[in-house]
């Protein structure tokens, strides 16, 4: 028994390079897909304290807006621009008719709020685009498909996805796109203020439901690249919908608050969750995927209670 | 003041309401709920089972005006595939006195079971549900026909080992199954593990668990690393697309990839594309539309813009699964009706229908389903039938039948069902003794 769990996986990776670093690479590919989701959640609570449950909708919504225009003749491109402006009127409407009226409100009531969102979106987004599951539009965006194959060593492996390779570049652009946003600009720096503190930020000048438009905005967007990379993996259908929880052990990980946490913590949930699926799983039966996540934020919870990157609060009585 | 006139006259209004509705169904009609699923993560699969159910009724209710003289009527109620919202439908409907019950869900089905002997209403979970219910003497009230899910399981071995030269090939061969999380990805292995004892082939699980559906690279990672010689799916919902995906992309020989029949919609295989050529599973119905009965559909329905199908969707491999379970359901009631010698029938005249329901080639030639279905005819005994199957394979494009109609392994799949149903009956102590004689 201790052989098989602290001994026979490393027995297993040294035997099969070219299987660890494909295990390893569908992780990175996981974990960048994981964090493209959390930073949705991250940018939402960033601005409001509001834990975002519609995050996975949007997802979903944004995605279907753009194959559902697609469908009915819109070019691609055209499509896309279009998804945009449609996840821009969102995040106007949600600023004007949820954020807004319940300012000051405790968060337990925004999340409420947001939940509220969720199931009206489902709604929606049924009766606009039906339920059917529909194909993501990859070649039609110009997103490469098709993989490469390595050989490593004599009868090795290692087989890359064209649109995971695409996954993680544009998500690395994301990330550096919004983090010159926030760092550089002044909209960037005024959101941060509000971060800290609304009050202190109004008292300053800073229109609060501006921000909240335009972070709701910057959530659609990255909602939107998310729907397209998952989509592509398989397709646009309400079911991705649960996928966004995926994010919940990275969040819990990286912190609810930091944009590179969000990211860091999507790397090791995916690395962790892979390579204990993979090596360790088959001991229990398999199928531990979905837990193991939990398990690895949890532990490191214990050593870091505000996450990798959240920040530390110390209240003094 | 105003508020309280205004909840009053709801209130009055409310009331009058259930009355007004209370009556049960028009005496010239016969009630059949369909309980389908046109949201959630299941409505790729949902969709088309329901589109082609609500056709086939609409297109016998113009083309014959109904069954016997007799209207079905008809309508649907949305489960999402959630076990807890089928029970509400179930509950929902048994005051419009239904004559059968469909829940198209292996979840809800089990729910039902118990339900069905004391409400006295039939239960159709066509190849789908509990395997073991098609032991009638245990199970009177419920029907599972043309297969039991341990019949198409035995049926892709029986497959398996016709390719790798007899059942003795199967020896020492590496059989992978992947498969949906919850009680319909479950219920074939206790069969295919007592498959691989008899025959001596490996069998590896792969569960998917159902917020994982399209998720499932760590599945397929460990596909690669175990190379299974052939891999079965019992996949349903974003699950089937997502598979057949990521079975290609880990260049998965597809031509050793078998799907139970509910892994074979369009939208499944087409999900891989060219790539995805050569995934197969197992059919019980035609594909394509050259039956007659499918261009009845098309003309007196989908012409006459009264059916929900998009074009370009009629006629799909599931759209006609559909259409299948909508003849299982109306060939019941034409059989309660030959049997009770009344044009409305009960539930109970239903059940008995079932239990007689022979058909044969000259029916199924009547029904325009030639070549479309092979013959089935369920007894007191046996509520299945245990019908031929047949392969279909995907040509990059669409489903095309592949081979011909063969048997499951029913010899050995039988006696597995009389133990499991007598379990049933241990297990769920105290179950009722049959209190319905065998209709004649």
């Amino acid at each position: 028994m201790l052989y098989d769990i602290f001994v026979d996986p490393f027995v297993q990776m040294a035997a099969q390079p070219d299987f660890l670093l494909q295990v390893l690479w569908e992780g990175f590919v996981a974990g960048i897909l994981y964090a493209l989701i959390a930073l949705g959640f991250v940018l939402i609570f960033k601005a409001s304290g509001v834990f975002n449950f519609a995050q996975g909708i949007m997802v979903v919504f944004a995605a279907l807006t753009l194959v559902g225009l697609h469908e009915h003749g819109v070019p691609a491109y055209l499509a896309l621009i279009l998804a945009i402006a449609v996840m821009g009127l969102l995040a106007y409407t949600v600023e004007r008719v949820v954020m807004r009226p319940l300012v000051n409100q405790p968060e337990i009531i925004l999340l409420m709020a947001t939940i509220g969102m969720t199931y009206f979106l489902v709604g929606f987004g049924e009766f606009v685009f039906g339920g059917e599951p529909k194909s993501m539009i990859t070649e039609e965006l110009g997103l490469p498909t098709g993989s490469t194959a390595f050989q490593i060593g004599e009868r090795g492996l290692l087989i890359l996805q064209h649109i995971d390779i695409a996954a993680a570049v544009i998500a690395i652009i994301m990330v550096a796109g919004l983090g010159i946003f926030f760092n550089k600009t002044r909209i960037g720096r005024a959101l941060r203020a509000v971060a800290d503190d609304h009050q202190a930020a109004l008292s300053v000048g800073i229109s609060l439901n501006q921000i909240w438009a335009i972070v709701w905005f910057a959530a659609g967007i990255v909602a939107l690249a998310t729907g397209i990379m998952w989509g592509a993996r398989s397709d646009v259908s309400f079911a991705l919908e649960i996928i966004a929880f995926k994010a919940l052990p990275v969040l819990i990980l990286g912190g609810f608050t930091s944009i590179p946490g969000a990211i860091v913590g999507g790397l090791v949930i995916g690395f962790g969750e892979k390579i204990g699926e993979i090596y360790w799983g088959p001991l229990v039966g398999g199928g531990i995927e979905s837990w193991l996540a939990y398990i690895i934020a949890l532990i490191f919870l214990l050593f870091r209670p505000q996450g990798m990157f959240g920040e530390r609060i110390i209240e003094r009585v | 003041m105003k508020t309280t006139l205004l909840a009053t006259g709801l209130a009055t209004a409310v009331i009058a309401g259930s009355f007004a509705v209370a009556p049960a169904q028009a005496e010239d009609s016969i009630y059949v709920p369909l309980f389908t699923y046109r949201t959630g993560p299941y409505a790729g699969s949902g969709i088309p089972i329901a589109n082609g159910m609500e056709d086939y009724f609409a297109m016998l209710n113009e083309r014959d005006g109904g069954i016997g003289g007799v209207k079905i009527d008809y309508d649907e109620c949305e489960t999402g595939y959630n076990t807890q919202k089928g029970v509400e439908c179930y509950e929902s409907v048994k005051a419009k006195n239904p004559v059968v019950i469909t829940p198209y869900s292996t979840g809800i089905t089990l729910q039902v079971i118990p339900k069905a002997s004391v409400d006295r209403i039939p239960v159709l979970s066509m190849a789908y549900g509990l395997s073991a219910a098609a032991i009638g003497k245990t199970f009177p009230w419920i029907f599972n026909a043309p297969d039991t899910y341990w019949d198409g399981a035995s049926a892709i071995i029986k497959d398996i080992a016709r390719r790798e030269g007899g059942l003795d090939g199967l020896k020492g061969k590496k059989i992978g199954y992947i498969f949906l999380d919850a009680g319909y990805g479950r219920e074939p292995i206790p069969l295919l593990e007592d498959l691989a004892k008899k025959y001596g082939f490996e069998m590896t699980q792969y569960p998917v668990a159902g917020k994982e559906m399209q998720n499932q690279s760590s599945q397929w990672l460990n596909v690669r690393r175990d190379r299974p010689d052939y891999m079965i799916m019992w996949g349903w919902g974003a699950m089937n697309p997502t598979a057949v995906k990521e079975a290609t992309k880990i260049r998965y020989s597809m031509d050793k990839f078998y799907g139970v029949w509910w892994s074979g919609g369009n939208d499944d295989a087409a999900a891989g594309g060219m790539a995805a050529k050569g995934f197969r599973t197992l059919n019980f119905n035609g594909v394509g539309k050259d039956y007659p009965v499918i261009q009845d559909i098309k003309k007196y329905v989908v012409d006459a813009g009264k059916s929900q199908v998009e074009p370009a969707k009629f006629a799909d491999n599931l759209y006609n699964r559909g259409v299948y379970n909508a003849m299982l359901i109306a060939e019941g009631i034409r059989s309660a009706q030959e049997h009770s010698g009344k044009k409305v029938v009960t539930a109970e005249d239903v059940r008995n229908g079932l239990e007689v329901m022979n058909l044969d080639e000259k029916r199924i030639a009547d029904m325009g389903m030639k070549d479309f279905m092979a013959p089935l005819k369920m007894s007191c005994e046996d509520h299945n039938g245990h019908g031929p199957l047949y392969i279909v394979e995907w040509d990059g494009k669409d489903w095309q039948k592949s081979g011909e109609w063969f048997e499951p392994m029913t010899d050995v799949v039988q006696p597995l069902l009389e133990a499991a149903a007598d379990e049933y009956v241990k297990s769920n102590a105290p179950w009722p003794e049959r209190d319905v004689p065998c209709a004649k």
